[in-house]
């Protein structure tokens, strides 16, 4: 299972806690996880990624292992220890405004 | 819908939009004292709650966020609970282009809810305004939404352009008989009209006048602020304009400026007395640049002869160091005998009063900045 930490707008949105559980068939890689998630949440679709697009949105980034990957083309493999369910894959909400 | 006697048995439901959650302020028909109910979807802009004519105590929420995109609520109890629907408003293709501020073309671009008008026969129909400028129809509940695409690709649409807060169609007027007729309002394109459900638009902009558009009396580019009509007159129309208030009485076949003795006609809201239909209430601010009300006093300004003259409202009102504005969806009207008006304001209060603007108290003071107030009144 990997694991997904949600920013506290979508947890509440979703109705879940800090993390959740999806299950990804195949690689994992930023696109297959959040199409987990989508798939359990429905109501979290448009709110990370642009429904037109499939683009991150803007103000959200995706960070993992220390890393920030919110660049990473959504095809690329997450790092082992995500894949392996030892670290989340983080979306968190970009600091900006207040 | 008829009158109804301001029972202690009536229930007034007051719906709030805010910056950062959803409030629900609950009366009996004494309208004296209140619940506060929220926030809900605390943190999230609130653009819009309205309830179902049919199913009050279905309502309807627009949450958005610059960082999570567009949610679209629904709660069948009244507030109580809430889920969310359908979230999916695509632009029917082809998507084409707009003029964006410099002059140039721009894609049409989703960004975000600002109205929902429910109709007043069916609880699962629905409508919502979008920015970019877009009408939205749902008739499952708000499942899925589908755009009245000839709205936007009327002829004029290519040229039309945001205002300072963006392109967005922000009234839904429902002819209250004639299912085939609808009026809405775009700023900056002006306000619309369709005989046909949605089939085809009319530009319903002749008698504006402009000072900021080359060409004063064009036809669509105008900043309409706010359309108001009372049910029993849908032929007439009120508007709050950028500048000026005005009035149709051939269903935007013609305006004419009202703006009568006001001491300033800008302002974002109208509205329309429940039983009088030539009562109406603005607030007027001081200009285009300077958006708060005259001479730190929040007057409302009340014509009952349909424009042209109005007194101002100020009796519970503050009257000195007050620098609020109230925006264009955060004024409404209740059914009761004695007709109340309730608006909230960008400082977070939300006003209220029981005998048509004669007296006003504060309900709530000190929520998030407002951005809608609707009303609802139940048995």
């Amino acid at each position: 299972m990997i694991r997904v930490v949600l920013p506290v707008h979508l947890r509440t949105l979703a109705r879940s806690g800090k993390e959740v559980r999806v299950e990804v068939t195949g690689p994992v890689t930023q696109r297959a996880v959040l199409d987990a998630v989508e798939r359990d949440s429905p109501m979290l679709a448009g709110t990370i990624r642009d429904r037109r697009t499939g683009q991150r949105r803007p103000l959200v980034r995706f960070f993992a292992c220390e890393e920030d990957l919110s660049n990473d083309p959504p095809d690329t493999p997450l790092p082992d220890r995500v894949a392996k369910g030892e670290e989340p894959f983080m979306v968190v909400g970009a600091m900006a405004g207040g | 819908m008829p009158p109804s006697g301001a029972r202690q048995s009536n229930t007034v439901r007051v719906l709030v939009g805010t910056r950062k959650g959803a409030f629900i302020l609950t009366s009996d028909g004494t309208r004296k004292d209140w619940t506060i109910d929220g926030p809900h979807f605390a943190g999230w802009e609130i653009y819009h709650l309205n309830g179902s004519p049919v199913e009050p105590d279905r309502l309807w929420a627009s949450q958005t966020s610059g960082w999570f995109g567009q949610i679209m609520q629904r709660s069948d109890d009244g507030g109580k609970n809430w889920q969310a629907v359908g979230n999916d408003f695509t632009y029917t293709a082809p998507v084409g282009d707009h003029l964006w501020y410099d002059g140039t073309p721009r894609p049409w671009e989703f960004k975000r809810i600002w109205h929902i008008e429910p109709s007043r026969t069916d609880p699962d129909t629905v409508w919502a305004g979008a920015e970019d400028a877009a009408l939205y129809k749902s008739t499952d509940g708000g499942q899925k939404w589908e755009e009245l695409n000839a709205l936007r690709q009327h002829p004029t649409g290519p040229g039309w352009q945001p205002g300072a807060g963006g392109m967005c169609l922000h009234t839904i007027l429902l002819h209250p008989t004639d299912p085939e007729r609808m009026y809405v309002a775009i700023s900056a394109a002006g306000a619309f009209r369709t005989d046909d459900g949605g089939a085809t638009w009319l530009p319903i902009n002749a008698g504006l006048r402009s000072e900021g558009l080359p060409d004063e009396d064009a036809e669509v580019g105008h900043c309409v602020h706010r359309l108001a009509m009372h049910p029993s007159r849908p032929d007439t129309l009120f508007m709050q304009k950028h500048w000026d208030v005005l009035r149709t009485d051939d269903a935007g076949g013609r305006w004419r400026e009202v703006s009568g003795n006001l001491p300033t006609d800008f302002g974002f809201p109208i509205a329309v007395h429940a039983h009088e239909p030539e009562t109406i209430y603005v607030v007027p601010i001081t200009s285009d640049s300077l958006h708060y009300v005259m001479d730190g006093k929040l007057r409302v300004y009340r014509s009952r002869t349909g424009g042209e003259e109005w007194e101002p409202l100020t009796v519970g009102l503050p009257q000195s160091h007050c620098y609020v504005n109230v925006l264009r969806d955060a004024m409404a009207v209740d059914t009761l005998d004695e007709c109340g008006i309730y608006f909230g304001t960008s400082g977070g209060q939300v006003y209220g009063s029981a005998d048509g603007g004669d007296t006003w108290t504060a309900i709530v003071r000190d929520l998030p900045a407002v951005l809608s107030v609707e009303v609802q009144v139940l048995p």
